[in-house]
């Protein structure tokens, strides 16, 4: 250490002693990579925070007092609420597009888990021969970049099952379309824990079929079901190109949507509030998904937590 | 049921499996076919499809045997030396530039979280997480906060001496959209890298040190091949949405000179008119990218094999 001190470039002004020792700490610290690698470390943190700050400071200015995006003017809730005109709660149209989101969301997830659900069941215990076929089919949706099935679904709305209207219908049938294979996969997890034996066991104890399934399969699939639920919530809000696809004007507009078409047209911290609200709802989700996935782990008498679970999903 | 025998109760409960679960699935199965399965047909009808003369406008054609495919081709040759070659190349290069950029980050992050990071772990893991559910748009969002020319890493780059007055750097600057590619697409790329390095045998790792390797050339023999199908399923994870983005370059840039290809397929869409076209490139496109994700599912299953020998 003291060699490197020496070699110090003469040209730095050496600095007061304790800044020295601290920099010689530094130094020290990110010295001999290979015994602890400091400098892995430095690297992955500097990444975090690059992949993580500025979405905190987009956070940030959506309190801001005053009208910048950029030049903070102290904090206030004038964009979520009190602003009379421009805030989320006033300005109709961005309370539409929070509205449209969230209708959307609570739909898809009641019509998306229970299709999974039935789907996931019989997959996993159908041994017939249009098992395979159909368990390749369901993965499908989850490969396909969205903007692929977006034409799909926009071509098909409006050229073979033009009853459907695009806005509101299209969209939510678009969104069950491609959360159902979620429900699946969330789904199969527990259903290689939950075999058929526990049912035949049900009914070799008296039950009949529809009473082992009833209570017997349904409350141990519990869990899963519920974190499907919560995750299907927070992919169906979180979808921007399927539901840009099949919108039909402004009645149509959700949260992703209408940030998409306002980033660049110079809009006031509303936006940013706008998107918060939608991160926070999102959040909640998932966290919601995450315990329950906990929990479904915990009695399949896995360690962890459903961090590492929900890592697998969302794309 | 007690005058029943065991094989032929056991007999009795087969059969009824044989319609019980498929009929579980069929809803399920319903939906995904009439909404996935002829939705990708509908592509094809169009593509295929006639122009109506007198309003312009895409007519599917759903008979395989009338199909008409002159749009198709001109499309293709449009890509091939033509009108949108240009654009074709740029994706490639865009894609191919941000999927190189984000290996090259991503890896060491993920290696450092899956095998070093002790008792760290599971907060970095939940910070590692955290950009999958904040919402693409509002990640892009907040770059455009930062990058306008008022913004904050504007002002910083002016403040450290970078440059002598801010920057435009949202309109038509290709490295903007290639980094914003990389912000936006890294995570999906470093979480099954992670998966990989995470469950790599740490006796391995041992038996390596054991025969004399130094740690540089545990990392080169032994780390990096283990973790080769890491990389191979971020990669194409990344590539597939990465080639059909045209929001970022539309957020991040909004000029013709960072159009991507699906860009252009956006514009045939949002537009209405010129369908045929729009669907012909989508087709083009799905093509492409199930040359990518047959690649990636053959080397998994050869690899897959090879574990199994």
């Amino acid at each position: 250490m003291t060699a490197q001190a020496e070699t110090r470039p003469a040209s730095v002004a050496p600095p007061a002693d304790e800044t020295r020792s601290r920099v010689d700490r530094l130094r020290n610290w990110l010295a001999n990579p290979w015994r602890k690698p400091r400098w892995l470390a430095v690297f992955t943190f500097a990444y975090l925070v690059w992949a993580l700050v500025p979405v905190l400071i987009a956070i940030q200015f959506s309190f801001n007092a005053g009208r910048s995006r950029s030049a903070w003017q102290g904090f206030s809730l004038r964009w979520y609420i009190n602003d009379p005109s421009l805030s989320v709660l006033n300005d109709p149209s961005l309370r539409a597009a929070l509205t449209q989101s969230l209708k959307i969301a609570v739909l898809t997830m009641v019509i998306a888990t229970p299709l999974g659900v039935g789907l996931a069941l019989g997959l996993a215990r159908w041994r017939g021969r249009g098992a395979r076929p159909a368990n390749t089919l369901m993965l499908f949706p989850l490969i396909t970049p969205e903007i692929v099935m977006g034409v799909a679904l926009f071509l098909v709305f409006t050229n073979l099952f033009s009853f459907v209207d695009l806005g509101t219908p299209a969209q939510l049938l678009g969104h069950v379309t491609f959360t159902i294979s979620y429900v699946v996969v969330v789904l199969r997890g527990r259903l290689f824990a939950v075999t058929a034996q526990y049912e035949e066991a049900a009914m070799d104890l008296g039950a009949s079929r529809w009473q082992a399934m009833r209570l017997v399969l349904l409350p141990l699939l519990m869990p899963a079901i519920y974190a499907a639920l919560a995750l299907v919530f927070a992919i169906s809000i979180d979808d921007f190109v399927i539901s840009a696809f099949l919108s039909a004007g402004q009645d149509s507009v959700t949260l992703p949507v209408r940030l998409y078409s306002s980033t660049r047209l110079g809009p006031t911290p509303a936006l940013n509030a706008l998107a918060t609200i939608l991160l926070l709802i999102t959040l909640l989700a998932i966290v919601a998904a995450g315990i329950a996935l906990g929990r479904s782990r915990r009695r399949r008498g896995e360690h962890g937590s459903g961090v590492e679970d929900l890592a697998q999903f969302d794309m | 049921m007690a005058s029943q025998t065991e094989p032929a109760r056991a007999k009795g409960r087969r059969k009824e499996r044989n319609w019980l679960w498929p009929a579980f699935a069929a809803p399920g199965l319903l939906w995904l076919i009439l909404l996935f399965v002829v939705p990708f047909y509908a592509i094809l009808a169009v593509a295929m499809g006639r122009i109506d003369p007198l309003f312009g406008l895409a007519q599917p054609v759903w008979n395989p045997l009338q199909w008409d495919p002159t749009t198709f081709f001109n499309v293709i040759r449009d890509l091939f030396g033509g009108r949108l070659t240009a654009l074709a190349l740029r994706t490639i290069t865009y894609v191919a530039v941000a999927t190189a950029l984000c290996i090259v980050i991503g890896y060491p992050v993920a290696y450092f979280i899956g095998r070093r990071a002790g008792r760290w772990k599971v907060l970095l893991l939940v910070l590692l997480i955290l950009p999958f559910w904040i919402n693409y748009i509002m990640r892009m969002l907040a770059w455009v906060n930062l990058l306008s020319t008022d913004g904050l890493a504007n002002e910083l780059m002016v403040a450290i001496g970078l440059f002598d007055a801010p920057q435009n750097w949202l309109s038509g600057r290709s490295s903007t959209v290639v980094l914003g590619l990389v912000y936006g697409y890294i995570p999906y790329f470093i979480l099954p890298l992670y998966a990989a390095l995470d469950r790599l045998d740490e006796e391995l790792l041992e038996a390596s040190r054991d025969l004399g390797a130094n740690p540089f050339w545990t990392f080169v023999r032994v780390t990096l091949p283990l973790s080769r199908q890491g990389i191979l399923a971020g990669t194409v994870l990344i590539m597939l949405p990465m080639f059909g983005d045209y929001y970022t370059p539309n957020l991040l840039s909004g000029s013709p000179r960072t159009r991507m290809i699906g860009n252009e397929i956006d514009q045939f869409i949002s537009s209405g008119i010129g369908g045929t076209e729009g669907a012909a490139l989508t087709v083009v496109l799905m093509a492409f990218v199930g040359i990518l994700m047959s690649y990636y599912l053959i080397q998994v299953a050869r690899e897959t094999k090879r574990a199994a020998k």
